[in-house]
C-alpha cells in the first residue's frame, strides 16, 4: 500500500499564551481517509491544536495546510468560517448545539455554508424559484442526514431536549451538513457508558466510509483510541512525544511516563 | 397526529393559505369599518398600533432573533422621520420654516412622493445602521446596549445642531398627514410577510444560530460578524420606515421625540410580546400601545369619595414599569415566548410544537 497523500499537514506550529507555550513546534500529518488520534494527558495542548486548525487561534508561528476537494490551501490564520468553507468541520468537547432550535434546524444551519440562494431571495420566492427549490432540497437532505445517523425521531424536537448520546450524534450530523472532507472530533466518547463507546467505534468507521472523510480525533477513552485509530500522535506539555500505530503507542515508555509519571529507582 | 405522507402536508398548506387570505380580508373589512365609524383619536391609536408593530418587529429582528441588545432604535427612527419629512415638504414650506439659519440650498428643491420618501427613509436609516454596526457590533451583550444607546444620542444631537438641514431644535412642522390606516397597515403587511419569509427560511435558522451560539455558528461556516451587521442594518431599515410613518402621522417632529423613552417603549413591546417571536411583537404592539393610551386616565385628577387627587404627570410610566417588572418576574419569556402563531391552534391535530426556551442568551 502506498502512503496516501496528507489531507492535513501541520508544520512546526507553535502557540504561546503569554509565557505559556501551549503547543510547541508541532508537526504532524493526517493521511487522506485515515482515522487518526491525538492523545495526551490533560493540558497537553490537544484542544489548542484543534483550535489552531479550525481558526479560533492564530498560531504564533508555523503553517497549517489542508488538501480538500478544492485543492491544497494554506489555511493558517483563516477565520473559522473560512476553514469550514474549505472543507473542515468539527465538534466540541462540551457539545455546542443551537439549543433552542430543532434537530432539523440545527442540521439545516450547517448546510447554509454551501447554500447559493441569498437571504433576500426568500422574501420574494415567486421571483426566485431556484432559491425556493434549493431551500426544499436543503430541508430534504437534512432529514435524510438525520435518518442516516439514526436521529429521525428527533427531527422536530428541540436540541436541548435530546438525550446526551443523541446530542453528540446531532452535533456530528450538523458538522456533516457542511459537506466536509475532514472531520475533527473533540472527545466524541466523553460522557458515554462502556456500551455506547463500544458502539462508537463502528460508528466512526462508518462515518469515514460513508462520507469519504479523513478523521482526526481527540480522546481520553483508551479503548476507543486503540480500537479505532490507525495512527496516533501523542502530545505532552505542548510537545509531540511519540507517534505510531496503536500497538507501538501502547508499549512506548515515553507515553506511559507522560500518563503515569516516571518510575523512580532512588527512594 | 398529522399524516406522514406529503399530500396531507400539502393540504394543510392549502388550508393555511386559504385561512390566511380570509383572515386578511376580514381584517381589511374591519379596518374599512373603523375608518367609517371611529373618531380621529381612536383611528390614530389604530394607526399607532401598526407603526409600533413595524418598529417592534424591526427591533425584535435585532434583539430577539439575532441576540444583539440594542438601545439605539430611536436614533434610527429619527433619521427615517427626518429623511421622509425633508423629502415631502414643499420648497415653500421649507423656506418659511428655517428661520434660525437658511436651509441648505441642495435640500430646498428636493421633493419626492410619499412612498419614495418612505423607501429613502428606510434605506438611509439602514445605511447609518450599517455605519454604526461596523465598529459597535464587535462588542457583545451589555456593552453593545450602551454603545448603541450612545450612538442614538449622537444622532439626536447631530439633528439638533445641523440646523441648515434639520431646522435644529425647532423641528419640522406641517408635514402632510400621509399616514392613513391603509398606508400604515399596508407597510405592516409588507414588513410582516418579509419577516415571516426571512425567519422561516434557512437564513432565519442562521440568525437564531448566531444568537444561540456564536462559536458554533462560526464553526458551521457562518460569517457571524457579517450576519449580525446585516441583521442590524435590516432592523434599522424597519426603524427608519416606522419613524417616517410616525412623522407623517403626527405631522410635526423635533429631536426631543426620539429620546431613550421611545426606545424603551419599543423594548417593552418586544419583551412583553416575546423575544424572538414575530407574533409576539404584533401582540406586544397591540397591548402596549393601547395600554399606554388607556392608562392616561391615571394622570387625570380624580376624586374618590370626596377627596380630590390631583393628576400626576408621568404616573402612567410608573404603572407601566410595574407591569413590565411583573411580566419579567412571572412570565420571563413574554406573552408568546419564542412560539409563533399557527392555524394548527384551531385544529385538533396539533403538530408537536417546539418547547419554549429561555431568553436570547
Amino acid at each position: 500500500m502506498t502512503a496516501p497523500s496528507p489531507a492535513l499537514e501541520l508544520s512546526s506550529v507553535t502557540i504561546r499564551f503569554g509565557g505559556l507555550v501551549a503547543v510547541n513546534s508541532l508537526s504532524m500529518t493526517v493521511p487522506e481517509g485515515g482515522i487518526i488520534g491525538l492523545i495526551g494527558p490533560n493540558g497537553a495542548g490537544k484542544t489548542s491544536a484543534f483550535n489552531i486548525i479550525t481558526g479560533f487561534y492564530k498560531p504564533s508561528s508555523g503553517r497549517v495546510e489542508f488538501r480538500g476537494p478544492r485543492g491544497k490551501t494554506d489555511i493558517t490564520g483563516y477565520p473559522p468560517h473560512k476553514v469550514c468553507e474549505a472543507g473542515l468541520a468539527r465538534t466540541f468537547q462540551n457539545i455546542r448545539l443551537f439549543r433552542n432550535e430543532t434537530a432539523l434546524e440545527n442540521v439545516m444551519t450547517g448546510a447554509y455554508v454551501r447554500q447559493r440562494g441569498r437571504w433576500w431571495q426568500h422574501m420574494i420566492p415567486f421571483a426566485f424559484p431556484g432559491a425556493a427549490r434549493e431551500e426544499d432540497e436543503i430541508r430534504a437532505n437534512a432529514i435524510r442526514l438525520l435518518g442516516r445517523l439514526g436521529l429521525e425521531r428527533y427531527t422536530d424536537a428541540t436540541a436541548s431536549s435530546l438525550p446526551y448520546g443523541a446530542q453528540r450524534r446531532l452535533e456530528i450530523a450538523r458538522a456533516l451538513a457542511t459537506r466536509p472532507s475532514f472531520l475533527l472530533l473533540d472527545e466524541p466518547a466523553a460522557g458515554m457508558n462502556p456500551q455506547e463507546s463500544a458502539e462508537l467505534l463502528g460508528f466512526i468507521r462508518k462515518l469515514r466510509d460513508d462520507f469519504n472523510l479523513s478523521i482526526l480525533l481527540i480522546e481520553h477513552d483508551m479503548k476507543v483510541v486503540m480500537g479505532v485509530c490507525e495512527h496516533i500522535w501523542v502530545l505532552d506539555q505542548g510537545t509531540l512525544i511519540a507517534d505510531g500505530p496503536p500497538e507501538a503507542i501502547r508499549a512506548d515508555h515515553r507515553v506511559i511516563e507522560a500518563y503515569l509519571g516516571k518510575e523512580t529507582t532512588d527512594a | 397526529m398529522s399524516g406522514p405522507d406529503g399530500t396531507s402536508e400539502k393540504n394543510i398548506k392549502t388550508r393555511d393559505g386559504i385561512l390566511t387570505a380570509v383572515a386578511a380580508a376580514l381584517f381589511a373589512a374591519a379596518l374599512w369599518w373603523a375608518t367609517k365609524n371611529l373618531d380621529g383619536y381612536k383611528l390614530r391609536i389604530i394607526n399607532l398600533i401598526a407603526i409600533n408593530a413595524i418598529l417592534g418587529l424591526s427591533l425584535n429582528l435585532i434583539y430577539g432573533m439575532t441576540g444583539m441588545f440594542s438601545l439605539g432604535h430611536a436614533g434610527f427612527m429619527a433619521i427615517g422621520a427626518y429623511v421622509s419629512a425633508l423629502l415631502i415638504l414643499t420648497p415653500e414650506q421649507k423656506t418659511m420654516m428655517w428661520i434660525l439659519e437658511p436651509i441648505a440650498p441642495w435640500l430646498l428643491g428636493l421633493h419626492t412622493s410619499f412612498v419614495v420618501s418612505l423607501l429613502a427613509a428606510g434605506l438611509i436609516a439602514a445605511f447609518f445602521g450599517w455605519l454604526v454596526a461596523l465598529p459597535v457590533l464587535r462588542l457583545g451583550g451589555d456593552y453593545l446596549g450602551i454603545a448603541t444607546l450612545g450612538f442614538s444620542e449622537i444622532i439626536r444631537i447631530f439633528i439638533t445642531n445641523l440646523t441648515p438641514i434639520t431646522n435644529g431644535s425647532l423641528g419640522l412642522k406641517g408635514i402632510p398627514a400621509h399616514t392613513d390606516i391603509w398606508m400604515s397597515y399596508g407597510c405592516l403587511a409588507v414588513v410582516l410577510v418579509c419577516m415571516v419569509r426571512l425567519m422561516k427560511g434557512n437564513f432565519g435558522n442562521v440568525l437564531r444560530a448566531v444568537r444561540d451560539d456564536e462559536i458554533a455558528a462560526q464553526t458551521m461556516g457562518i460569517d457571524t460578524f457579517r450576519t449580525r451587521v446585516l441583521a442590524f442594518s435590516l432592523g434599522c431599515f424597519g426603524g427608519g420606515l416606522g419613524g417616517a410613518l410616525m412623522g407623517n402621522l403626527i405631522t410635526t417632529i423635533d429631536p426631543k421625540m426620539f429620546m431613550i423613552t421611545q426606545t424603551y417603549n419599543l423594548l417593552m413591546i418586544v419583551v412583553v410580546g416575546g423575544l424572538g417571536s414575530i407574533t409576539g411583537s404584533i401582540v406586544g404592539a397591540v397591548v402596549v400601545t393601547t395600554m399606554l393610551e388607556w392608562l392616561r386616565f391615571v394622570e387625570n385628577p380624580v376624586s374618590i369619595g370626596g377627596i380630590d387627587i390631583p393628576g400626576i404627570p408621568g404616573m402612567r410610566m410608573v404603572i407601566f414599569s410595574l407591569l413590565l417588572i411583573i411580566v419579567i418576574i412571572f412570565r420571563r419569556e413574554g406573552i408568546m415566548g419564542m412560539r409563533e402563531f399557527s392555524w394548527n391552534w384551531f385544529f385538533h391535530e396539533r403538530t408537536p410544537g417546539k418547547t419554549v426556551g429561555g431568553g436570547p442568551r
